[in-house]
């Protein structure tokens, strides 16, 4: 262990510097976050993620963020456990109806303000999985959207590109 | 050796569920196509693959889970989707169909859905008991289901399981889907197997077409499958060690997993190579520059990835928490037909890519790990073993990679075939039959995922150990709720 730990002290971290923010993203929020949520919330923002019937590749690079490459706490971003302490959730998937209720209260359970980000193609607009019986039409069908995330499944540049875009506009 | 389909009586399917019952033959799939329903077997002696189809009588079947239990799942999905009755099942509970949906039976006769009444979880009494309901929205950043705990003071008496909540209805969209869109979906049934799945169903069109994929394209697949095991084997190793809270090995495997990523976008365009395998090939050759990035990257984990094995080993604090905690029993893991690290862990010699010996895994030399003790530790050990496995593996593709094209075009050969494919994901075997339409479109498609046949075993794990140990046994087995909701 020690020698892990020692390599790892003297190789420096392998944290990459952070994109800037997501112009599209940027413009998307501009219509949506208010004055008053930017004084209270300050540079730091608890992200709840629900996953409302993702094929789980965009939980996986979510779960990226976390490495050491791209280091989300630096950023002033942490994910927490449950949406009593969130300001953002992030919502994966093309919200199948089995979630959509769970989905809603969790939205519920989240303190005002908060954020609603919609990641991933499916959840933006159900993806590959539109039009079946068993899903709605994306995340804006059941909660209101402020940010969207495409791709399928977005890389972790992209998330933190909209992440910070998301930032710069709250904070 | 894959056997031609074959309609059975009512005799011939009571046949094959006592041979299921007696352990000669293991459940591979149980899956509705109205007005019938399919059962794949597999005889792991002989490693035939045989496909039974019973014409139900007046919308039923004789149950497969009233003699075997690990059809009982499978037959309330079919209940659900197709209104196809299992007769003489114990368990005649929804399983997919969670009450939420507009009708019910929406693969057979519709019927307008109704409010449906409480879900009626397994009875469980004795003194001191208390329930704790889990999810299905998890405190991490994982997929959603419901887990009920019956414990008594810290230690579980009874799990149970409530699935179904990420039901995306792919069986439906399947049907009537031109190849691409129906390998997309494949390709999306469990994002973390997508090469996986892309690979059986490819198998699969192609057994159904009777087209062969170019030799350059099959080394190919195999390297895809092999990048998608090392990476998920990294996260699942540091995220098991992370549940311990020995976070140095989470954040370490996390390095070596995002370089498998990486390596993979260079040499596919997509990290977690999404839609590169297609029926008749792949979409994407690999470069010379591709090659020297998996070549550095095999360097990279060679280099790190035995300390971290040391690590492991010789953490006492850790091994404290893996080993003897939520043992699978053997004769569970035979029974179920339990794939991947959770049957070999048990000792159930079975690895597709061996038994099932499809190309191009014929003309690999590899080892399949095996262990009988069936606790995490020895789940965590099997991966440990399967990363120097593929390792290897890789190295042998990359020698032995054929020149030459990459892709075939598949054509419709003007009258309805059918077609099996299996193959080996990270997590076990992966399941997919299908049948094409005259046209050239998919009529029925069913992916049956390893999860199926390891939930139910999740449930056994954990009784009698403490409800902290939960999250760790859980990720030993991270299945997929993605690829087993549909």
């Amino acid at each position: 262990m020690r020698r892990t730990l020692f390599e790892s002290f003297a190789r420096g971290p392998l944290t990459e510097p952070a994109p800037a923010p997501d112009r599209a993203g940027l413009a998307e929020l501009a219509q949506s976050v208010e004055r008053a949520a930017r004084a209270k919330l300050g540079r730091s923002l608890s992200i709840r993620q629900v996953d409302a019937g993702s094929c789980n590749g965009c939980e996986l690079e979510i779960h990226a963020l976390n490495n050491a490459f791209y280091d989300l706490e630096r950023l002033g971003f942490h994910f927490v456990a449950s949406p009593r302490h969130a300001d953002v959730l992030m919502v994966t998937g093309p919200v199948t109806k089995n979630m959509r209720e769970a989905l809603q209260r969790t939205y519920n359970a989240t303190p005002d303000p908060k954020w609603v980000v919609a990641v991933g193609g499916c959840a933006a607009d159900g993806g590959v999985f539109a039009g079946s019986y068993a899903v709605e039409g994306g995340v804006k069908d059941a909660v209101p959207v402020d940010l969207t995330i495409p791709g399928c499944p977005p890389s972790p540049k992209a998330l933190l590109a909209g992440l910070l875009a998301l930032l710069e506009t709250a904070s | 050796m894959i056997k031609p389909r074959s309609i059975v009586t009512a005799e011939s399917w009571g046949q094959a569920i006592d041979r299921l019952a007696n352990g000669s033959l293991t459940l591979l799939g149980l899956w509705g196509d109205a007005p019938n329903v399919h059962m794949a077997t597999l005889d792991e002696a002989a490693c035939d693959i045989a496909v039974l189809t019973y014409a139900c009588v007046d919308g039923t079947y004789p149950s497969v889970g009233a003699k075997h239990p690990p059809a009982l799942r499978l037959e309330r999905a079919i209940r659900d989707l197709f209104g196809l009755d299992a007769a003489g099942s114990p368990d005649t509970r929804p399983w997919l169909d969670l009450g939420f949906w507009d009708a019910h039976h929406p693969l057979g006769a519709r019927e307008p859905a109704q409010k449906p009444g409480a879900y009626a979880f397994l009875p469980v009494e004795g003194e001191n008991l208390h329930q704790i309901p889990v999810g299905p929205v998890h405190a991490g950043i994982i997929e959603p289901g419901h887990f009920r705990f019956t414990a008594n003071g810290e230690h579980v008496v009874r799990l149970e399981q409530r699935l179904g909540y990420v039901h995306k209805g792919i069986d439906s969209l399947m049907a009537g889907a031109t190849l691409d869109t129906a390998a997309k979906l494949a390709g999306r049934t469990s994002g973390d197997s997508t090469v996986a799945y892309a690979y059986a169903f490819a198998q699969a069109v192609e057994a159904a077409l009777q087209l062969k994929a170019p030799p350059r394209a099959v080394f190919l697949r195999a390297l895809m499958a092999e990048l998608e095991r090392l990476a998920n084997h990294f996260g699942d190793i540091g995220a098991i060690c992370n549940d311990a809270a020995f976070a140095l090995m989470h954040a370490q495997t996390g390095i070596l997993r995002e370089r498998v990523l990486r390596a993979a976008d260079v040499c596919f365009a997509h990290r977690l190579m999404m839609d590169v395998i297609v029926p008749g090939g792949v979409t994407r050759d690999l470069t010379a520059d591709g090659i020297a990035q998996i070549n550095a990257l095999l360097a990279q984990i060679r280099g790190v990835f035995p300390r971290l094995i040391e690590l492991y080993d010789n953490t006492a604090s850790l091994q404290d928490r893996t080993v003897t905690t939520g043992i699978v029993k053997a004769e569970y893991a035979r029974r179920f037909g339990a794939g991947g690290y959770v049957g070999r862990a048990s000792g159930r010699n079975f690895d597709a890519r061996r038994d099932v010996a499809y190309a191009p895994y014929d003309k690999l030399a590899f080892e399949v790990p095996l262990r009988d003790e069936g606790d995490v530790n020895a789940r965590v050990w099997i991966r440990i073993c399967e990363v120097e496995q593929s390792l290897s593996l890789i190295e042998q593709i990359l020698a032995a990679l054929p020149a030459g094209e990459i892709c075939v075009e598949p054509k419709a050969n003007g009258e309805p075939s059918e077609g099996l494919g299996l193959t080996e994901a990270f997590r076990g075997d992966v399941l997919v039959w299908l049948r094409i339409g005259g046209d050239g479109r998919i009529e029925r498609c069913h992916l049956r995922d390893a999860s199926w046949f390891q939930w139910p075993l999740l449930e056994t794990a954990i009784e009698g150990n403490i409800v902290a140990d939960f999250p760790l046994c859980n990720k030993s087995f991270n299945c997929s709720y993605s690829g087993h909701d549909l």
